[in-house]
């Protein structure tokens, strides 16, 4: 076959070259790629394989139970007890899907039912913009806004109101660096990644669906709730599964509001330290006390853990709901 | 009875349009608010100084100095690290695209940049590090870029994976009865084709990279200087804005606002601009 007719491009270089190696070539690259495709899993695994070898040192001396149920950290006496870390991640992380999950809920519904294509098509780049900004950037509207704005009003309320008798809203911190301002925070940070995974799944409810319904003179929230959602419902738990591992890894800005403190919180208005926070505090300093490094890597570790177990159970549901990945 | 059961209906209706109004306005509101602070404080501290020169003796008490090491270290680490990533994700997402011929294999590749997309940033930062201890480096430009790119990998891959999905089956197909084999239709007419959605997949690692703290806090160290080599330390804007937000000195903070100003408007750039640019470029594109 002569082939000069493969004038696809303007280049000529690849069209003068002979059957056999242009042949050649596409094997070879069809070789190479697949290696390159090799890379995400070596890659994750080598994550796991790293950490787990870094952090034996601790997991060969102490019972891994003691390690995740131990209360004290004092790194200079070889105490490493995971377990005011662990909660505090999940506290904040709790606190922020608290929040942001009704109200992206909503607007994500708005989005695929309600709301005109003109404010669809402006909507979505405001949403992105929203996705787009940097953690470091949400800490800073943190301490400046959230942490004074929960020090001042959200506190003293809930303090005069509810705090005597119920604990999760007692206040025994002077400050506005708690776990309500990282769950805050978080959640405005989540709420882009929720609402995106909410409206693809809603936008994947077959059309005919709502017609039938709204055919039987249901109303559209009518349809939106027994004909919409229940089909969505699957998806939407899967999205939010997801967004709370974005929110259980969050560092830079919940480190900067959430007071770090190593204790095991009671209130929303305490002091906690979840675990990128302890680490991103820590690694790289004093890494001469034994073990330090290990434990810190061990906390890498959990952290990876939940994540993986997380992600892979959501993206599995979500996969087969919406078939494709969500940004 | 029936007449009361359908004003129920409505008043549901009423309410339940309404309390998405308000999450409506609560969303775009945070974005608003978080815009607005950042200018408000920003913008005083902002001056041509902080742009255009290295922080001087005594900065960090108040002294003259700026941000540009800040500025063009993220610059470096950002671009690097996008460039190695670019290098990965192209052939994995082509592959995925031409030569996959096992479903099974697709799914496990997609399923694990999945995954690694979710792995916090943090966990990228310890991870790079080891890699670091590994090969003898400390904590320079080349560790940051080998943690962000890692980091950045998985966002561009699927982004890219994603847009050429959109590759109309016709033009691959006109391709290959053409005798063009499956490189030559990747090279010269699916990557051509899909050239606007692959610069934004591009553009959107980038702003990720250039935005994260967590994976450079201890690979790329921090410094005053602009680096000269791949093996020195070199500073970001991300962690400019933790460390000065830091200090007990007033100056100082406001010089970290400003910072965290200009991180959002490079930010901030970078989203629109791959917009505009995928825009501009969807000309050269077969409709």
């Amino acid at each position: 076959m002569p082939a000069k007719f493969i004038a696809l491009s303007s280049r000529t270089r690849s069209t003068e070259a002979s059957l056999p190696r242009r042949r050649a070539s596409d094997f070879l690259a069809g070789k190479a790629f697949s290696l390159f495709a090799l890379l995400p899993p070596v890659i994750a695994l080598a994550m796991l394989i790293a950490l787990l070898l870094r952090a034996r040192p601790i997991l060969a001396i102490k019972p891994i139970w003691d390690l995740l149920t131990g209360e004290t950290w004092k790194p200079l006496q070889g105490e490493f007890g995971f377990f005011p870390f662990i909660v505090g991640t999940v506290w904040v992380t709790v606190v922020s899907m608290f929040l942001a999950v009704p109200p992206c809920l909503l607007t994500a519904i708005y989005l695929a039912e309600y709301a005109q294509p003109a404010v669809r098509t402006v909507t979505k780049p405001l949403i992105d913009l929203l996705a787009a900004i940097p953690s470091v950037v949400y800490g800073v509207w943190g301490i400046v806004v959230i942490v004074p704005w929960v020090e001042d009003y959200i506190a003293p309320f809930f303090g005069r109101w509810l705090g005597r008798s119920i604990p999760l809203f007692a206040v025994t911190n002077p400050t506005g660096f708690s776990i309500l301002a990282g769950g805050i925070v978080l959640a405005v940070m989540v709420a882009p990644f929720i609402i995106a995974v909410t409206y693809e799944v809603m936008h994947a409810v077959p059309e005919g669906m709502r017609e039938a319904s709204l055919a039987v003179g249901a109303t559209r929230w009518q349809t939106i709730r027994y004909a919409v959602l229940p089909r969505a419902t699957p998806g939407i738990i899967a999205g939010v599964v997801l967004g709370s591992s974005r929110a259980l890894g969050e560092t830079m800005a919940v480190l900067m509001v959430v007071g770090n403190v190593a204790k095991v919180p009671s209130s929303i208005f305490d002091p906690a330290y979840p675990l990128p926070a302890l680490i991103a505090n820590n690694y790289g300093e004093m890494l001469s006390i034994p073990l330090y490094d290990a434990a810190l890597l061990g906390a890498a570790l959990i952290l990876l853990l939940i994540v993986l177990v997380f992600n892979i159970v959501a993206t599995l549901v979500l996969r087969n709901v919406i078939g494709r990945p969500v940004e | 009875m029936k007449r009361r059961r359908l004003m129920k209906r409505h008043i549901e209706e009423g309410i339940v349009k309404a309390m998405m109004a308000l999450s409506f306005l609560l969303v775009a509101g945070s974005l608003g608010i978080i815009l607005m602070t950042v200018i408000v404080k920003g913008l005083p501290a902002l001056n041509l100084a902080m742009l255009t020169q290295t922080p001087k003796g005594g900065y960090y008490l108040g002294k003259e100095g700026g941000i540009l090491n800040a500025i063009i270290g993220s610059l470096y680490l950002a671009g690097g690290a996008t460039l190695i990533a670019l290098l990965l994700s192209l052939p994995i997402a082509l592959y995925l695209r031409s030569y996959v011929r096992n479903a099974r294999r697709a799914d496990i590749v997609r399923l694990a940049m999945d995954v690694l997309w979710g792995i916090p940033s943090i966990v990228y930062g310890a991870f790079g590090f080891t890699i670091m201890l590994a090969l003898g480096l400390r904590a320079s430009l080349l560790g940051g870029i080998i943690a962000l790119a890692l980091l950045e990998m998985p966002i561009m891959t699927r982004a890219i994976d994603e847009v050429l999905r959109m590759m109309p089956v016709d033009l691959e197909q006109a391709s290959f009865a053409l005798g063009s084999t499956r490189l030559e239709t990747a090279l010269y007419v699916v990557i051509r084709q899909m050239l606007p959605g692959i610069v934004t997949a591009v553009l959107l690692a980038f702003g990720r990279g250039i935005g994260d703290a967590a994976s450079v806090l201890f690979t790329a160290g921090y410094t005053d200087r602009i680096p000269t080599s791949l093996l020195r330390p070199v500073a970001s804007l991300p962690l400019a804005v933790f460390f000065q937000l830091g200090t007990p000195f007033p100056e100082v903070q406001a010089r970290a606002y400003a910072s965290a100003l200009v991180l959002t408007v490079i930010v901030l750039t970078v989203s629109l601009g791959s917009r505009w640019l995928a825009y501009k470029l969807g000309k050269y594109a077969i409709k």
